[in-house]
């Protein structure tokens, strides 16, 4: 902070102070304690607020637990955004790998560029195109039938269509952290244990991953509050089964019109994918300034 | 005996660049062998097809007498030590030692007791829980070299690995991987673009430019008898003066330059009237005021004082810049810059050798 009025002076370092305090205070601290002070509240008709029934409760938390359909939709959310993450980190792993130190400068240029052009269109369009490839009669069962793979259609929309949409959407977002981390590996060292005979899994489970840990750690955070906030993905690919957390939590604001349990829902997920992160950087060790860079 | 390395008329490419072209060299079991040549000249290339890294082109390589075709990196009885070491920054360093016995399934006491061992045998007893960033250049130095002895190759390669140290360790390691190598009895195959580091260290040396090999020799020889321009010109310093060959006779040749005539020890592939040139190494120009046989009037330009020696540098009165070594009990004699000189040489210590 000093730092800062050091450099620009007085006037224009407190100037960009005031605009990071007004960010924080502004767009981040006063909305979140509005709707922590929301959901400490009972749902009222506008009448009573301000009377004697405005007393500060839990119910709305309580809610939750209490409800098995929302329980368990909430269950589904925290390790369907798990799955997603891990899906999305097994399939990216090798990927950023191959582009960062087998394929050429010009293959790795070229699968960037084929990985980029589809976030080019907008995302519930994207979505959509996997609606039609999942679809009963679409494309990708008709491809698997005239294989002969399958006898009868199958019904991909669903768990998997939510599966495979997040993955699809969430992948750059693994793919860049690790990607970045995995560049900057000596490629000697890769050669070094090869030289001295460990086998392919152990290089990267010696060498590659724990040089890679602050990507694949980023990568892990970004994608699984991305699944856990996802609304487009269940909501077009989804099922009546396969039905996501923040759906929930819109019918809570936007149909039943009860802002008061849609906000305490809202910060249950806010408190979990806090949770997430500080567990997965526990676990990886990496601290959150690594994680920044 | 450890294993013999046989390079068998090795080519590689990449692309339309020929790397290396035609090699061939038998390295016995136990024999210090370096590659000397100038950097991009083809010498780590080769290594790398002996550690496996990349399949010859055309040509085989053989370790102990087995064919290499098709065996990977991780199956040859070689260990490499990299110009950048290539220590993983992760590990402390006994694991480092012994990712190697990790690699082959040894059990952890006992990969442990190896490294104690091996850093025994480096002189950093104690250093095996210390990162490798806490080491100095020439600790890491001695960690890498442990790293590639701990699965007891039959064949170490090594690539440059003492270009990062300074003068005085530079020179410290030479001696210490001289006596590693006599005492390991590994055969060691040693990469250099420093003839002084090749000269100092091995049993023979191999000189190659722009990926053809020029001479494969002791170091004596090398320097007593180079069978090309180039490894007269790269390995110590020479003088030469090019002309035509005029007459050769009894192992002697005469070649005709607008300096005049010079006779010198016959070498290889020349032919009367083809053009030739002279090589005279500094320490074997006399230096005297009167006009000798064999003899270049010249101007005296400046005198380094070395030492032992000082360095004459001199230009004949043809332009050409001349060296000449005198030793110090002949300093009293030195020309003063500036002084016209007459440098001479016996025709047994100059050599004639075909210009390419």
């Amino acid at each position: 902070m000093r730092e800062m009025i050091r450099r620009f002076g007085p006037g224009l370092g407190g100037f960009f102070l005031a605009l990071v305090a007004l960010w924080i205070i502004g767009m981040v601290l006063a909305p979140n304690l509005m709707m922590l002070n929301f959901s400490l509240k009972p749902n009222l008709f506008p009448a009573d607020i301000g009377g004697p029934k405005d007393v500060y409760t839990v119910s709305n938390y309580t809610a939750l637990f209490g409800d098995s359909v929302h329980r368990s939709i909430f269950l589904k959310t925290v390790w369907g955004s798990a799955l997603v993450m891990l899906a999305t980190l097994a399939i990216t792993y090798p990927l950023a790998f191959w582009m960062a130190k087998v394929a050429s400068l010009r293959g790795a240029r070229a699968m960037l560029t084929l990985l980029i052009i589809p976030f080019w269109i907008n995302e519930v369009l994207r979505t959509l195109a996997w609606f039609i490839i999942l679809s009963f009669n679409g494309p990708l069962n008709a491809f698997l039938l005239g294989l002969g793979l399958i006898d009868a259609p199958v019904r991909w929309q669903g768990d998997f269509g939510v599966l495979a949409g997040m993955v699809y959407a969430y992948i750059l977002f693994m793919l860049f952290p690790i990607y970045n981390s995995i560049s900057t590996l000596e490629t000697a060292q890769l050669e070094a244990a090869k030289n001295l005979g460990a086998s392919g899994l152990r290089i990267h489970w010696r060498i590659v991953i724990p040089h890679a840990k602050a990507g694949i750690a980023t990568g892990c955070v970004f994608t699984f509050m991305l699944a856990a906030g996802s609304y487009v993905a269940p909501a077009l690919l989804g099922s009546p089964g396969s039905r996501w957390f923040t759906e929930i939590i819109y019918n809570w604001f936007f149909e039943g019109g009860n802002w008061n349990r849609g906000a305490a829902y809202a910060l249950i997920l806010l408190v979990l994918c806090m949770a997430v992160v500080m567990v997965t950087l526990k676990l990886f060790r990496v601290n959150l300034a690594d994680v920044a860079k | 005996m450890s294993h013999s390395v046989e390079l068998i008329d090795v080519e590689q490419a990449f692309g339309d660049v020929k790397a290396v072209h035609h090699f061939s060299a038998h390295i016995a079991g136990g024999e210090f062998f370096s590659i000397l040549g100038p950097s991009g000249c083809g010498k780590t290339t080769l290594l790398r097809l002996i550690a496996g890294f990349t399949e010859p082109t055309k040509g085989r390589v053989r370790i102990g007498d087995k064919d290499m075709a098709g065996i990977p990196a991780d199956r040859r009885p070689t260990a490499m030590i990299f110009q950048s070491l290539a220590l993983f920054p992760l590990m402390p360093v006994w694991e480092n030692i012994a990712f190697g016995l990790e690699a082959r399934g040894v059990a952890k006491a006992q990969r442990r007791k190896r490294a104690e061992e091996l850093l025994d045998l480096i002189a950093l007893p104690g250093y095996g829980d210390r990162m490798v960033h806490e080491l100095s250049g020439g600790q890491r130095q001695r960690v890498a070299i442990a790293r590639a002895l701990a699965v007891e190759p039959q064949v170490l390669l090594l690539d440059e690995p003492l270009s990062a140290l300074d003068l005085k360790l530079r020179q410290h390691m030479r001696a210490e991987l001289r006596a590693l190598q006599k005492r390991t009895g590994v055969t060691f195959i040693y990469i250099t673009h420093d003839q002084s580091e090749a000269l100092a260290m091995s049993d023979r040396v191999a000189v190659m430019s722009a990926g053809i090999l020029q001479q494969i020799a002791t170091p004596q020889e090398l320097y007593a008898n180079p069978a090309t321009p180039f490894t007269a010109r790269f390995v110590g310093e020479t003088n030469d003066l090019t002309g035509t060959l005029r007459g050769l006779e009894a192992g002697l040749a005469t070649i005709a330059t607008t300096a005049g005539r010079f006779t010198g020890r016959t070498g290889l592939g020349l032919e009367d009237g083809g053009r030739a040139t002279i090589f005279i190494r500094p320490e074997s120009m006399s230096l005297s005021r009167i006009e000798m046989p064999n003899s270049l009037s010249a101007k005296a330009v400046s005198l380094e004082y070395e030492g032992a020696v000082a360095i004459l540098r001199a230009v004949s009165d043809h332009g050409q810049e001349l060296l000449a070594t005198i030793p110090n009990r002949n300093l009293a004699d030195a020309p003063q810059p500036g002084e016209q000189i007459w440098l001479s040489f016996a025709p047994q210590e100059a050599l004639v050798l075909a210009d390419a």
